[in-house]
């Protein structure tokens, strides 16, 4: 690098330590998710949440979302011809921690033929109350086959359970062919 | 009958199916890599056991953690139980949740619900 390169790095570095600071963000990760990473992670987030005296019930409402977001991206992020290892299971990992609420964010590369399904399906988790979501998730549980990767279509449904509040979701738009897949879950820290 | 007798980990539930001794546990925390490895030796055990079950079998869950893609496999035991149940034997389930912990007791309410079998829901103390 020559010296304004070093000096352009240099600021990068501290502005996104400072927008890390100002967004409250204590992890975030790009890269691929594996079952290691999940391991890690949730780990990490458990013990400073046991140092801070998160009381239990956030501690395992944090953790649930966690294990549900990271297998979401490890099974669900997408595969693109050639550039398969570019994307297959890869994706973008924060937790935030608020003064009243934890955010997990997740953002993955997501093929644009699939996004209506994914939005029908998301609607519909936020158009249900906690019954509606109970029931939605039992009948799943029956019903629903394991798909190929273990993934029991179930995810959605836990986190908006566990959370109590709406799955807040978003594609922004790559090219033609495909999305950038961002979700965030928030999950209140008064109890 | 073999016995089953799996050591739990930070992501792998204990398993003991044990028919001599009349013991059948999973406990612990569950959100394997592979889910379906995983239970795949615990439900063909239980498909043999179908075949010569004991007239009693009281199956215990004391776990505190699992994922959704364990939950789809938890069903999938307790399904089987359900056969063996209607089949004539005596099933009772025992779903063990730490007493503060509303979510599991939830999640026992719900497999209650989804499976006819004698089901009884058991806190405990952490």
């Amino acid at each position: 690098m020559d010296k304004s390169n070093v000096k352009g790095f240099l600021e990068f570095v501290y502005d996104f330590y400072r927008s890390m600071k100002a967004h409250e963000i204590t992890l975030v990760y790009e890269g691929e998710i594996t079952h290691q990473i999940t391991k890690a992670f949730t780990s990490l987030t458990e013990s400073n949440m046991a140092k801070e005296s998160e009381s239990n019930s956030v501690q395992k409402k944090v953790f649930h979302v966690m294990v549900e977001c990271l297998q979401n991206i490890s099974k669900h992020a997408d595969s693109f011809g050639s550039d398969d290892f570019l994307f297959a299971g890869r994706g973008i990992f924060m937790v935030s921690k608020g003064k009243n609420d934890y955010h997990v964010t997740t953002g993955n590369v997501i093929e644009n033929d699939k996004i209506e399904e994914l939005t029908e399906m998301l609607d519909h988790i936020n158009s249900l109350d906690k019954d509606g979501l109970k029931d939605l998730y039992k009948n799943q549980m029956k019903e629903g086959r394991l798909s190929e990767k273990g993934g029991a279509g179930l995810g959605f449904i836990d986190i908006a359970r566990k959370t109590s509040n709406k799955l807040d979701y978003h594609f922004l738009p790559i090219d033609e062919g495909s999305s950038f897949f961002l979700l965030t879950s928030s999950i209140s820290r008064i109890a | 009958m073999e016995v089953i007798k799996i050591k739990g980990t930070d992501d792998t539930p204990t398993v003991i199916l044990d028919k001599e001794n009349g013991i059948f546990e999973i406990s612990g925390r569950s959100l394997p890599e592979d889910v379906t490895t995983f239970y795949e030796p615990i439900l063909s055990w239980l498909d043999d056991y179908q075949e010569e079950a004991n007239a009693k079998t009281v199956f215990s869950f004391k776990l505190v953690y699992f994922n959704t893609a364990s939950s789809k496999l938890i069903l999938d035991i307790l399904m089987k139980l359900e056969d063996m149940h209607e089949n004539g034997k005596e099933i009772l389930i025992k779903w063990f949740f730490p007493e503060d912990d509303e979510d599991m007791q939830e999640a026992g309410e719900e497999y209650a619900d989804i499976v006819d079998v004698p089901f009884e829901q058991v806190s405990y103390n952490l």
